[in-house]
C-alpha cells in the first residue's frame, strides 16, 4: 500500500495504481472532495491496456518523489501512467503551473479541430467541449486554414471523421484488445497522421460499435443515429435484454417512445461500463426489444446532464453563481 | 595537435578494409578483452574512463551498463543508434563510412561487456549506402571469424545485423528506435520501462550511440584511468565534432574535450576561421534543438571566462546565456545569416519529423512553422513574437520523448538572443520579398 496527498487530499492505494486512478479513487470514495481532483483525460481508459499518455490533458505536478526520495519530479508527469509511490505528494488544481500547461494542452487539442459542435453528434457528451470549457480559452490564437479530410463510411454502421479527430488512439486499442482483427491504424506522423482503415475496408465484427463509445469527440460516430436528434433532446434510461454475445446491459435514448439510440452505460467517468455488441446496438431500435429499468443517472456536468430530472436543482444553483459571477465582474 | 583516438587513420587508404584496418592496430581490443578480461572488468574500464553518451544527452555510459537487467535465461541486446538525423550532425557518418571496423570492434568488445549474444546496429534510411558499407565490412568480420561462433577460439558467440530504418529523426530516441526495430511503428514508448529492463523484444537492452560505442576500444586498449585524463572535469576523452555552416573548413575534427572554442573556430587545424573574414554572429553548438548562441555568449560565458567544448562548459549559464554540446553538430553563423530564416527551417523540420503522438509536439510543431513562415515571408503580427514563445513554452517539457524539447528550445533561444531580429521582420515586410505561404482563415475569408 502507498500513501498519495493528491491537492492535500490523503488517500491509500495499493502499489501499482497510477497517480490518476489514485485521484479517481479519492473522488470515488468521499463524496466531499471536489471531481476536478481528478485530472481530466482524453486519451486514458481505465479498461484499455497500454492507453493514455499521448494527449498531455491528465499531466500533474509532483511535488515530492515519494518517502524514500522527496525530491520534486522536474517535469509535470501524465497521471495516467505514473505509478504512485509511498509517500508521494501531487498538485493538480491547486498549482497554476499545471493549470497553465494544460491550457496549453487544450489550446494544441483545438488549433486543428473544426469546432463544428452545432453540427456535431457528439455535441453535448463531447470529452473535448467539457475539457475546451474548463479549461480553454475564448478565443482561438490559431488563425491559420485547419486540418481537414474527407468523411469515411467504416461498413454499414460507423462513420469516420477524421477532421474531429485529437489521435487519443482509443479506437486502436479497442480493436486490438476487444475484437478479432484490426483493420484501423495510424498512418503518416505529425499532424499529418491520421486514423484509417486498410484502403477503407470494413471494420466488421462483432464489437466493432464499441470505438464509438471510446471515441472522446465525434470523430467516429454511429450511422444508425446521425442526425437524428440532439443528445439534450433525448432521454437515456437504463435497458436490458438477454443477449448471447454481451451482458445486454445498456442505456437506451429515447425520444418520445422511439428508441434513437443505444450506447453502453457510462460511469462517472464517461467510460463504459460494460461492452456491448453490435446487435444491441445498431439492430435493436425498439422500445418493445427491451426491458427499461430506470433513468439512467448522468453525473457528468456537461450538456447531456442539463435537461435531465435530476439535475434541474442543480441547473438554478449553477445559473444562480454565473449570474452573479458575472455581475461580479462587471 | 589535440589527441585522436577514433579518426587517428582515417586517411589511410584502404582503412575500410579489415586487412588495411588489423594492419593499424585493428581489433586489438577484442582480442584483448576475449583472451585477459573479464567482463566485469571491462565494464569496470568503461565506469573509470567516465565517457559520457554522445549521442547528445551525455549519460554516463558505464552507469547506463550498470543499470542493465541480467535476469537468469532472458537474452539481453546492444542496440547501436545510428539513426543520426540531427540537422547539423554528421559525426557517425563519417565514422561509419570512413573507418567501419572501428563500430563494429566496439561492438564486439561492449557486447562482451554486457554479455550480448545479439546486436543491431540501427542505421538511418537515407545511410543505405553506409549500411552497405557495415555490411561489407561485418561479411569480412565473420569470415575472418571475428563474428559468430567461438570468436577466436574463445566461448564468446555474438552475431550483429544492421537494420536499416525509414528515415526517421524520431527513430533516433531510443525507444522509437527500438519499436521500429521490432518492425512497428516508431512511436516512442512511455518510460518506465527502460530499456535496460525491458528493450527490444521486451529483452534487457542497451542503446549506445555510434561514437560512444567506438569509444569502448580506446578506452580498453588504454585502460579506463589513462582515458579519464583526457578531457577536462566530468568531460573525459575526445569527442567528433561536425563543423558546417560559415566556416573555411567544414568537416568532422576529433578534438580532445576542453578546447576553447575561440581556438576550435578560428585555429587552421579546425575550422578555419570564418568564411571571407567575416565576423562571427551566432553558433548552434550541438546539433539543431541545442539553444543557439550570439558571438559573444560563444566565445565567452556570463562571467567572461572563456567558453570550452565540453559537456559542463558549455552549459554554463543555464539555457539563459548557455547551450548544450548535445551531438556535436556545430554550425557556425556569420553576419550575413538570417537568424530567424534558419529558425524557419529547423522548426519546419520538426514539424515534418514529430511523430504525432503527444499532442502539444503533433500541434504546436507546425503552428510554430506556420507562424515562422508567415513572419519571412513579410506578413508577420507583432504579436507572433510573444504567441511563438508562448507555444514553445507550452510544448517543452509537457511530451512523452525529448522532441518536443529539441523543437522548443531553438524557438525560445532565437527569441532570446534575437528578438530584434523578428522585429525587424515585422516591421518591415517590404525589405522581404512577397511569396506564397500558409493562408490564413481571415485572409481567405477577406479574399
Amino acid at each position: 500500500m502507498a500513501k498519495i496527498t493528491i491537492d492535500g487530499h490523503m488517500i491509500e492505494v495499493p502499489d501499482g495504481t497510477t497517480i490518476l486512478q489514485a485521484a479517481r479513487m479519492l473522488v470515488d470514495k468521499n463524496p466531499e472532495v471536489d471531481a476536478k481532483v481528478a485530472p481530466p483525460t482524453m486519451c486514458y481508459y481505465s479498461k484499455l491496456k497500454t492507453s493514455g499518455g499521448y494527449c498531455r490533458t491528465c499531466i500533474v505536478k509532483v511535488t515530492k518523489g515519494s518517502e524514500k526520495d522527496p525530491r520534486p519530479m522536474p517535469k509535470p508527469v501524465a497521471s495516467c501512467r505514473t505509478n504512485v509511490m509511498d509517500g508521494m505528494e501531487v498538485v493538480n488544481m491547486t498549482s497554476p503551473e499545471v493549470l497553465d500547461a494544460r491550457k496549453g494542452v487544450v489550446e494544441f487539442l483545438l488549433i486543428n479541430h473544426p469546432l463544428d459542435c452545432p453540427i456535431c453528434d457528439q455535441a453535448g457528451e463531447c470529452h473535448l467541449q467539457d475539457l475546451g470549457y474548463e479549461h480553454g480559452l475564448a478565443k482561438t490564437r490559431y488563425d491559420f486554414s485547419r486540418r481537414t479530410f474527407n468523411l469515411i463510411d467504416i461498413g454499414p454502421y460507423i462513420k469516420l471523421h477524421m477532421t474531429r479527430c485529437i489521435m487519443c488512439f482509443r479506437c486502436i486499442k479497442v480493436a486490438d484488445q476487444l475484437t478479432n482483427n484490426r483493420y484501423q491504424g495510424m498512418l503518416f506522423r505529425g499532424d499529418a497522421s491520421e486514423i484509417s482503415t486498410y484502403i477503407e475496408k470494413a471494420i466488421d465484427n462483432d464489437f466493432s460499435g464499441n470505438v464509438i463509445d471510446v471515441c472522446p469527440v465525434g470523430a467516429l460516430t454511429d450511422r444508425t443515429w446521425r442526425f437524428k436528434s440532439r443528445v439534450w433532446f433525448t432521454k437515456p434510461m437504463d435497458a436490458h435484454r438477454n443477449c448471447t454475445k454481451c451482458s445486454g446491459k445498456v442505456a437506451i435514448w429515447m425520444k418520445g417512445n422511439d428508441v434513437l439510440r443505444v450506447t453502453s452505460r457510462k460511469d462517472q467517468w464517461g467510460e463504459a461500463i460494460d461492452w456491448i455488441c453490435n446487435d444491441c446496438r445498431f439492430e435493436k431500435k425498439d422500445a418493445k426489444d427491451w426491458v427499461i429499468e430506470k433513468p439512467s443517472h448522468i453525473n457528468r456536468h456537461s450538456v447531456i446532464s442539463q435537461n435531465h430530472y435530476e439535475s434541474l436543482a442543480q441547473l438554478k444553483l449553477d445559473i444562480g453563481k454565473q449570474q452573479k459571477q458575472i455581475a461580479g465582474k462587471k | 595537435m589535440g589527441k585522436k583516438l577514433l579518426i587517428l587513420n582515417d586517411k589511410v587508404p584502404g582503412i575500410a578494409t579489415l586487412e588495411v584496418y588489423r594492419q593499424h592496430g585493428g581489433y586489438a581490443s577484442v582480442e584483448k578483452v576475449l583472451k585477459t578480461m573479464t567482463p566485469p572488468e571491462v565494464l569496470e574500464e568503461v565506469k573509470k574512463s567516465g565517457l559520457r553518451g554522445r549521442g547528445g544527452a551525455g549519460f554516463p555510459t558505464g552507469m547506463k551498463w550498470s543499470f542493465l537487467a541480467r535476469p537468469e535465461g532472458v537474452e539481453r541486446y546492444l542496440v547501436c543508434n545510428a539513426d543520426e538525423s540531427e540537422p547539423g550532425t554528421f559525426k557517425d557518418r563519417y565514422l561509419m563510412e570512413v573507418i567501419p571496423h572501428l563500430l563494429i570492434e566496439g561492438m564486439i568488445t561492449s557486447s562482451y561487456a554486457l554479455g550480448a549474444k545479439t546486436s543491431y546496429i540501427y542505421i538511418r534510411g537515407e545511410y543505405f549506402y553506409v549500411a552497405r558499407i557495415l555490411e561489407k565490412a561485418l561479411d569480412e568480420a565473420y569470415a575472418a571469424g571475428l563474428l559468430g561462433k567461438n570468436i577466436l577460439g574463445s566461448d564468446f558467440s555474438h552475431d550483429c545485423y544492421v537494420q536499416v530504418g525509414g528515415g526517421a529523426y524520431i527513430c533516433g530516441e531510443e525507444t522509437a528506435l527500438l519499436e521500429s526495430l521490432e518492425g512497428k511503428r516508431g512511436n516512442p514508448r512511455i518510460k518506465p520501462p527502460f530499456p535496460a529492463i525491458a528493450g527490444v523484444w521486451g529483452c534487457p537492452t542497451v542503446v549506445n550511440n555510434v561514437e560512444t560505442i567506438a569509444a569502448v576500444c580506446p578506452i580498453v586498449m588504454m585502460g579506463g584511468d589513462e582515458y579519464a585524463k583526457i578531457g577536462i572535469g566530468r568531460s573525459t576523452g575526445t569527442k567528433l565534432i561536425s563543423a558546417s555552416g560559415h566556416i573555411n573548413k567544414p568537416g568532422v575534427y576529433e578534438i580532445e574535450l576542453g578546447l576553447p572554442v575561440e581556438e576550435f573556430i578560428y585555429s587552421e587545424e579546425y575550422c578555419g576561421g570564418i568564411i571571407n573574414g567575416n565576423k562571427l554572429k551566432a553558433v548552434v553548438a550541438g546539433g539543431s534543438s541545442v539553444p543557439i548562441l550570439p558571438a559573444d555568449l560563444i566565445l565567452k560565458n556570463d562571467k567572461g571566462e572563456p567558453r570550452l567544448m565540453s559537456y559542463e562548459s558549455l552549459s554554463e549559464g543555464g539555457f539563459a546565456t548557455g547551450t548544450m554540446l548535445g551531438s556535436g553538430g556545430f554550425i557556425v553563423y556569420d553576419e550575413t545569416a538570417s537568424i530567424v530564416k534558419n529558425l524557419y527551417t529547423f522548426a519546419r523540420f520538426y514539424h515534418h519529423e514529430s511523430c504525432g503522438q503527444c499532442s502539444p509536439c503533433r500541434e504546436g510543431t507546425g503552428w510554430m512553422e506556420k507562424i515562422l513562415h508567415r513572419i519571412i515571408e513579410g506578413h508577420g503580427k507583432p504579436s507572433d513574437i510573444d504567441l511563438l514563445w508562448d507555444i514553445q513554452r507550452k510544448i517543452e517539457g509537457n511530451t512523452i520523448c525529448p522532441l518536443g524539447d529539441a523543437a522548443a528550445w531553438p524557438v525560445a533561444s532565437a527569441i532570446r538572443h534575437f528578438r530584434s531580429e523578428f522585429e525587424e521582420y515585422i516591421k518591415h515586410p517590404e525589405k522581404i520579398k512577397d511569396v506564397k505561404h500558409y493562408y490564413s482563415v481571415h485572409q481567405l475569408a477577406g479574399a
